[in-house]
């Protein structure tokens, strides 16, 4: 499989957040106005690329040749985990700005099922380092692209009047609807 | 039963609902509702990993310290989803593939981290089980009750039974992505319909 339909495949065909259904919790609960979403975006994009490499190194270069690989979910949740821990450290010690930009998201993207979906998606297609890189920074741009866009949208939402039972959670349910309506439209790009 | 257990085991089943009220959970909830079989399937398997995990964290709860509490859980959750895997491969090997990635991401579903962080932490192993069942019950009512109205909606049949001609023409849109989200708003609608009625 190319990279370029790799890209194309995860950010707009098979949406990680609207096609797949990865990562809804930060999709519903980061999104109300569109300078956090971008922040939790650039956190996604961030950590997803990272955990991809490490899990990717552990499975094929520990996993495997022991013949452990039913122990993927208890290992990669684990490697994920830490890593953001050790991301925020670092981060805070080196780079004071980002760590202001992206630390608050830091500890959300631990219970954030896309990372640990991704990281065991690249594994089960078997794709090298090099593709599951491309194949996690993908994703996580389409992640960034949904939530972005859902942020826009959901910030008009609040000045219209709205009967009493569909206030809050439904109507932002409708929305992801109609933007994963608009989606598919892009079904059959890069075949 | 005390009224202390009866509340912690119909808390989760209408008044803390984890999908309807609390939003947890959504990733399966949306993801593999196409059909009411599936959603039956995935809040089994979600029900069997938060007793166990339930059980398993109120009985070592004193002896894990409480810096490293987060950890452990997810340890432990992440045991009893590998066992539950294993055993859905080995017996139900087509709700195993159709379920896919799903499976394993029950170990970041908040409600089984919730509970195990919000209850078991703190209360004794029996009232720990039956807030687990409680919720499970919440949780897999919920996900067959959507996974029912997406199929009848989307192809005209209830678990996999067919009550409408064969040519006649399904609202395909629930059974794909954007109907997960148009029918759980609906449902959501009702609910809020319903309980904001009773009280």
């Amino acid at each position: 499989m190319s990279y370029l339909a790799i890209f194309l495949s995860a950010i707009f065909v098979n949406n990680i957040v609207l096609s797949q259904f990865l990562g809804i919790c930060p999709f519903l609960g980061v999104s109300k106005n569109s300078s956090t979403a971008a922040g939790m975006g650039m956190a996604v994009i961030f950590v997803m690329t990272l955990s991809t490499i490490a899990t990717y190194l552990v499975y094929h270069h520990l996993l495997v040749p022991h013949h452990l690989e039913f122990m993927i979910t208890v290992v990669f949740i684990l490697i994920i985990a830490s890593l953001v821990q050790m991301v925020e450290i670092i981060l805070k010690k080196v780079s004071p700005i980002l760590y202001q930009a992206l630390g608050i998201f830091l500890p959300l993207i631990t219970t954030n099922c896309a990372v640990l979906g991704i990281a065991i998606l690249a594994a089960q297609k078997d794709y090298d380092l090099l593709h599951s890189v491309c194949f996690a920074l993908a994703n996580a741009l389409g992640f960034t692209l949904a939530i972005v866009i859902f942020a826009g949208l959901r910030e008009r939402i609040n000045v219209n009047a709205l009967p009493q039972s569909m206030r809050g959670t439904p109507i932002t349910l409708i929305t992801a609807g109609l933007l994963s309506l608009a989606f598919m439209g892009f079904a059959g790009i890069g075949n | 039963m005390s009224s202390q257990s009866y509340n912690n085991l119909t808390r989760g089943i209408i008044r803390e609902n984890p999908t309807f009220v609390m939003l947890l959970g959504m990733c399966p909830t949306l993801g593999v509702t196409t059909s009411a079989a599936n959603g039956l399937g995935m809040g089994v398997a979600t029900l069997l990993v938060l007793i166990l995990s339930n059980f398993a964290i109120s009985a070592v709860k004193n002896l894990i310290p409480d810096m490293v509490r987060i950890p452990c859980y997810i340890v432990i959750i992440a045991s009893f989803v590998t066992v539950a895997e294993m055993l859905m491969a080995a017996y139900l090997p087509a709700l195993h593939s159709r379920l896919g990635i799903f499976i394993p991401l029950i170990v970041v579903n908040c409600i089984i981290l919730g509970r195990a962080e919000a209850f078991a932490s703190k209360n004794g192993i029996w009232q720990s089980i039956l807030d687990a069942v409680g919720m499970g019950i919440g949780f897999t009512g919920a996900l067959t009750l959507l996974g029912i109205v997406r199929e009848i909606l989307g192809t005209g049949s209830v678990f996999g039974w067919k009550f409408v001609a064969e040519d006649f023409d399904t609202m395909m849109l629930f059974i794909m992505p954007p109907g997960a989200f148009l029918a759980l708003a609906g449902l959501i609608i009702v609910f809020n319909k319903i309980t904001g009625a009773c009280k």
